[in-house]
């Protein structure tokens, strides 16, 4: 494979402090040298390359924003970075660690007690445990908060009964994040997945998405501690505030994405010779290179805007909404033109390309499909709910 | 254990370099500059001596241009303690780097001094055993092996396919060649604590360059491959050109 040569049309480098720029380059050279030589075995065999958790670890990429005990800390445009690296080889892998940082360790940050953080920080920090997040339900994807998994007091604890599907990391997880319904309100529980009555069951056969673990959570009768609950979570504003965590990450991951398809169509019109001429001598090539790294350069500007805003305290889940809607929208049209571009090649697991378009259908639709991230903005813009509930 | 390690800022390998229209120096332009591999893997190698004395100290030297913090701070995040920058921008030839190198190094405290055994733009490998002599050092070269014991390392190279092992006296200065260590990722962790590393940046004298660089060309472009096929008559055509135009046979 050429090497990778990151488009950055506006220098945006310049932009960034030396620290970021180094968070980046570690974490793209890690990449490269690491990943990119099994993504396409995992991709096509369906499987997560767990073996390489110790190395993400090593890193600090888990939860690696967090401001914990002698954790990274980093700020938001190198965490940002971070995550367009990680999707730079496939959106599994930023999915993972999205997982495990944002929808995992931030409520247990955020939301956990003392006894909690202690016993969960670390681990999922260097790697030891594997975490999941249990929002969505067989009959509850958009709407999350019509969710049927409830709780119910016993004793001094609560016992949980329902089933969560779709849930990234499930099969490899020793801890889930489940959120619930405690006396009519949602309350997020941390819950080992050893706990009696807690089955996981993977969910084979995605056309998508395909280097992640991906599995059903079914809960009959788990009893659990009353430490189990996140003392600091009251309503769906708990898990919202995770999918914010969340989706701020996958703005700048599939810009990442976007970047390693433009670069191989880019590079591979160069050197394929049609017509006695390279493709990318063609004006419709062009124009098709032309559009895709005009919608990464303005993604990636508005990342950037974002993420210094975040520093600054003044990010809103809306400007979130707009980047996650925007970037998940252009990287996906980058990638189906991209894999049109590379003709037959284009269907070959030795580019990349077809691959980054099957996972950004997953990262489209997750974490709000962009319809509802369009509801979300309007409601915003206009002060009119549209979502149709009563 | 008081390590210094000397290193340059040098072109990424992977780039594919253009001679720049003075015909003397490269074309800068989109070009990635990388710590030269065989001096990060005397970083490295200088890192895990430290940490196996249990105490001591690794400090990073560069003599380049104001960019080389870059390569500055990658070693203060592998591990590093600290670092100093003499600020050059000029291209120097070995002996005028050797000779500001000692500047920047006499008066520090020190038991070992590391190098690349070259770097990887110009390929001197000069600098590591001018230095030693500059410095009135002991010099091993080309070391893939390295154990320090009281006043005496051992250094281990390649001769003629055999291991030579030496016994110098420290302090010395050896030049790290493959194997001697293999470089770590510099983690987050270390990134974000390396901004909060001591580096200090001080004057030398460079002008005691003995060569100067009169013109720079790339090698002429490779012939186009030959398909040889299958055959009868493809394998008497290989033959005849691993004899007659390679020579190998
Ligand atoms: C690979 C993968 C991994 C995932 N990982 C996790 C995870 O780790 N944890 C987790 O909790 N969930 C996870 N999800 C679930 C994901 O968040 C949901 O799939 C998503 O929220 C959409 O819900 P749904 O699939 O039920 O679609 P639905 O809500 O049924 O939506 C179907 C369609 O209807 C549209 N629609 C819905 N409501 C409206 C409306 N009011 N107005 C207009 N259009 C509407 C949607 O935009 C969509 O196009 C994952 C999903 C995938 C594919």
């Amino acid at each position: 494979m050429a090497k990778y040569e990151a488009p950055d049309f506006f220098d945006l480098d310049s932009l960034l402090t030396e620290e970021e720029r180094m968070v980046r380059d570690a974490v793209r050279d890690w990449v490269s040298d690491r990943f990119m030589p099994v993504v396409e075995k995992a991709y096509s065999e369906g499987y997560f390359p767990k073996d390489l958790i110790p190395e993400l670890a090593e890193l600090g990429v888990l939860g690696g924003n967090l401001d914990y005990a002698d954790f990274p800390r980093l700020g938001p445009v190198a965490y940002g970075l971070v995550m367009q690296e990680l999707e730079r080889g496939d959106s599994g892998l930023r999915s993972f660690v999205s997982v495990q940082g944002a929808l995992v360790m931030f409520p247990i940050w955020r939301y956990g007690s003392d006894e909690q953080k202690a016993r969960w920080l670390p681990a999922l920090h260097s790697g030891e445990a594997v975490g999941c997040f249990g929002l969505t339900e067989p009959d509850h994807g958009s709407d999350p908060g019509g969710m049927e998994t409830k709780a119910v007091r016993d004793g001094d604890g609560f016992v949980l009964n329902g089933a969560k599907m779709w849930i990234t990391n499930g099969n490899m997880a020793q801890v889930a994040v489940v959120w619930a319904k405690l006396d009519g309100v949602i309350h997020g529980f941390v819950v080992p997945t050893d706990a009696p009555g807690f089955t996981v069951r993977e969910q084979r056969g995605k056309h998508s998405l395909r280097a992640s673990v991906t599995s059903e959570l079914i809960f009959q009768d788990v009893r659990l501690p009353a430490s189990a609950i996140l003392p600091g979570a009251k309503g769906l504003g708990g898990p919202l505030s995770c999918l914010n965590q969340a989706r701020y990450g996958i703005a700048w991951g599939v810009v990442g994405a976007a970047m390693a398809v433009y670069d191989e169509v880019r590079q591979y019109g160069l050197t394929r010779i049609q017509f006695g001429k390279p493709i990318a001598s063609f004006q419709l090539y062009q124009a098709k290179l032309v559009e895709s790294l005009t919608e990464i350069t303005k993604a990636q500007l508005m990342n950037l805007r974002m993420g210094r805003l975040k520093e600054a305290g003044g990010v809103t889940p809306y400007h979130v909404s707009m980047a996650k809607r925007n970037a998940c929208h252009h990287a996906l049209e980058i990638a189906r033109t991209g894999r049109d571009m590379l003709g037959a090649n284009g269907v070959a697991g030795e580019y990349q390309t077809m691959r980054h378009m099957c996972n950004l259908e997953s990262v489209k639709t997750y974490e709000g499909t962009h319809d509802i991230h369009t509801l979300i903005l309007g409601r915003q813009i206009t002060g009119l709910d549209a979502f149709g509930a009563a | 254990m008081k390590i210094i390690v000397c290193v340059k800022r040098v072109v990424d390998t992977e780039t594919r370099v253009k001679v720049a229209a003075d015909g003397r120096s490269i074309d800068l332009g989109g070009v990635q500059f990388i710590m030269a591999p065989y001096d990060e893997m005397a970083v490295e190698k200088a890192i895990q001596l430290r940490d196996a004395a249990g105490t001591g100290s690794v400090t990073v030297v560069t003599v380049g241009p104001a960019a080389a913090t870059k390569e500055l701070r990658t070693a203060l995040a592998m591990g590093a303690d600290d670092a100093v920058h003499a600020v050059v921008e000029a291209r120097m030839g070995p002996n005028a780097t050797a000779e500001a190198l000692k500047q920047v190094i006499d008066g520090r405290e020190y038991d070992l001094i590391l190098c690349g055994k070259q770097a990887t733009d110009e390929d001197d490998a000069a600098v590591g055993p001018l230095l030693a002599a500059a410095l009135g050092l002991p010099c091993v070269a080309f070391v893939h092996g390295l154990t320090v014991d009281g006043r005496t390392a051992i250094a281990e190279r390649e001769v003629d396919g055999e291991t030579e092992r030496l016994d110098v006296d420290l302090p010395a200065v050896i030049t790290a060649q493959k194997g001697l260590a293999e470089a770590r990722y510099p983690g987050l962790k270390g990134i974000m604590a390396a901004k909060k590393k001591p580096l200090e940046t001080v004057a030398c004298d460079a002008t005691g360059g003995k060569t100067e660089l009169r013109s720079l060309e790339l090698p002429p472009a490779r012939a186009a491959m030959v398909k040889i096929e299958p055959t009868a008559a493809g394998m008497q055509s290989l033959l005849t050109a691993l004899r007659n135009d390679k020579k190998v046979l």
